[in-house]
């Protein structure tokens, strides 16, 4: 079967110490190829955990994860993953950060170059690739860390709250941004945030979580072409749903990290 | 494209930037001079007062006045103990210089490259981590003055003590500083290279090492002063010759103008080391701000 099959998949932190934390309990979910999911939840739910275990950078518990219905053991390249911080390596130019996993890959250093100016451009950053890290603001930071996760070719977009950290303005630039290269790239996007007007802007289809141990509470769809008027009558219908299910869960944690 | 379509404009603003940069150093070498001068100036007027004894506290105009006198004393020529030299000019003191430099060069490098292997073989072979990390950590605190009779014991006299304290002077201190900065570099680093399908060796090589270099050149600068300490009492007590050397003998024949004079070729070398480091910290570790350098 092709694309992700997350099948009861359990997760639990610090499992042999005095104080297990489950993350994520017997949670099941499909990402068909191309399809654009929005993990939603509280924070702390477990979201990041899973995307870690799709990563193939952490193991789960129990339960499995194929891609392409291969199962998924470890970290791959057509799986990219993309953090809240563009975490670029300050040691490397813009371009040589776009192309380090191109690098890694070997091959041809003339064809890389190329590939690695047509993502600069792609993102918008066609005139910055001799610069440091340090001298992009954090939404050009972000897009390249964008474009580097894209030289892999990956096959799904693993996404921590990519724009989390932005100012809102950028953020809603950035947005429009994903969605055409998501639209050009033809992978499929699994992405967490806690943000709903990122969600309604973005998704096919939003899952959203319980609070910790995550689990899933709720599934929508959206067919509403993008762009889509987050301040028309249908988005605001959905935006009160999401709401109300996340409300319900806010004070879960709430309450549950009271107790503790 | 925007970026660079602006030439014109571009060579009209060069000027500029060039005294921008020039200006910071001139005003930074006005208020080195101002610092010594006025230091200096005080010097004299308590020796003009006749508050310093002259035999004692020479001021600079009396030891810096004979220099082909104290020149004597300078003998470069390797690894015996003595007093008067065959030298006796600019390029005997300069020989002397250039062994105590070479020493401290030498003890530095060994030190560096051996403390980095040791730290990241601890971080990457638990067994060896477990084995080794109880007794850097316990010979860390000993000061390398207390070193001493063991090197000379092992090394005898010669260059080869003395390397050997400058060694022994940084090494445990950069072994634990390598752990520390093994630790501090970012995770999410990691991952990406492990996402982007980076074996172990290139994580080492490409990752880590790059994120942990600049911390460790900072030690390193740090425990350089350090370095020249050790040596100069390494060269006082068992080499002979050297700097140290020189300023032992200086204490023993009573000349208080050559002990002055040595210090203050020390101060001078000790100086151009610190300019040196900072300069390949700034081409080699380029990522890193000036700034930041300033600051350290």
């Amino acid at each position: 079967m092709l694309g992700l099959s997350i099948t009861n998949v359990s997760k639990v932190w610090n499992p042999d110490g005095p104080d297990p934390v489950p993350a994520v309990t017997n949670l099941t979910l499909d990402v068909k190829p191309g399809e654009f999911v929005v993990l939603l939840g509280p924070s702390g739910c477990g979201k990041s955990s899973l995307l870690y275990i799709v990563a193939g950078l952490e193991e789960a518990t129990s339960g499995t994860v194929t891609f392409d219905g291969l199962p998924v053991k470890e970290p791959s390249p057509e799986r990219s993953l993309i953090f809240q911080e563009a975490a670029l390596f300050p040691w490397l130019s813009v371009r040589d950060n776009v192309g380090f996993g191109l690098s890694i890959k070997g091959g041809q250093p003339g064809a890389r170059t190329e590939k690695v100016d047509k993502l600069l451009r792609m993102v918008g950053l066609g005139g910055a690739g001799d610069k440091r890290p340090d001298e992009l603001s954090g939404g050009m930071r972000q897009r390249a860390a964008l474009a580097r996760a894209l030289a892999m070719d990956p096959k799904v977009l693993l996404m921590d709250e990519p724009f989390a950290a932005l100012d809102i303005q950028t953020r809603a630039r950035m947005q429009d941004h994903l969605l055409a290269i998501w639209q050009a790239s033809g992978a499929s996007v699994l992405l967490v945030t806690h943000s709903i007007d990122e969600a309604l802007a973005l998704a096919d289809r939003i899952v959203v979580f319980t609070a910790r141990p995550g689990q899933i509470k709720a599934e929508i769809t959206i067919d509403t072409p993008r762009p889509r008027d987050l301040r028309g009558p249908e988005m605001i219908d959905l935006a009160r749903r999401c709401e109300a299910l996340l409300a319900e869960e806010v004070t879960k944690a709430f309450q549950e990290q009271e107790l503790l | 494209m925007s970026d660079n379509s602006l030439p014109a404009s571009a060579s009209l603003r060069r000027k500029s930037p060039g005294v921008a940069r020039w200006l910071p150093l001139a005003k930074s070498i006005g208020w080195a001079s101002l610092s010594i001068g006025l230091f200096v100036a005080f010097w004299e007027f308590a020796w003009w007062r006749g508050w310093a004894n002259p035999l004692l506290l020479p001021p600079p105009h009396i030891f810096l006045a004979n220099l082909t006198e104290q020149f004597r004393f300078f003998d470069p020529n390797g690894e015996r103990i003595g007093a008067l030299s065959t030298g006796g000019s600019f390029l005997s003191v300069l020989g002397v210089i250039g062994w105590s430099s070479l020493r401290v060069f030498l003890g530095l490098l060994i030190g560096f490259v051996a403390s980095v292997i040791v730290g990241v073989a601890i971080r990457y072979f638990g067994i060896f981590g477990k084995l080794t990390l109880p007794l850097i950590t316990m010979l860390a605190p000993i000061s390398p003055v207390a070193w001493l009779p063991v090197a000379i014991f092992v090394f005898g006299i010669g260059n080869p003590p003395a390397i050997f304290l400058v060694f022994i002077s940084i090494f445990f201190v950069m072994v634990l500083a390598t752990l520390a900065q093994i630790d501090a570099v970012p995770r999410h680093y990691i991952q990406l290279a492990r996402v982007m399908g980076a074996s172990k060796r290139q994580i080492f090589l490409r990752v880590i090492l790059p994120a942990i270099l600049p911390g460790l050149f900072v030690t390193l600068r740090m425990n350089l002063f350090g370095a020249w300490m050790v040596v100069l009492i390494a060269e006082a007590v068992g080499v002979g010759s050297g700097l140290g050397q020189v300023t032992m003998m200086a204490r023993n024949t009573f000349n208080a103008s050559l002990v002055f004079f040595t210090m203050t070729l020390i101060g001078l070398t000790g100086f151009l080391f610190d300019q040196a480091l900072r300069l390949i910290q700034r081409k080699v570790l380029w990522w890193i701000q000036p700034s930041n350098i300033g600051a350290l």
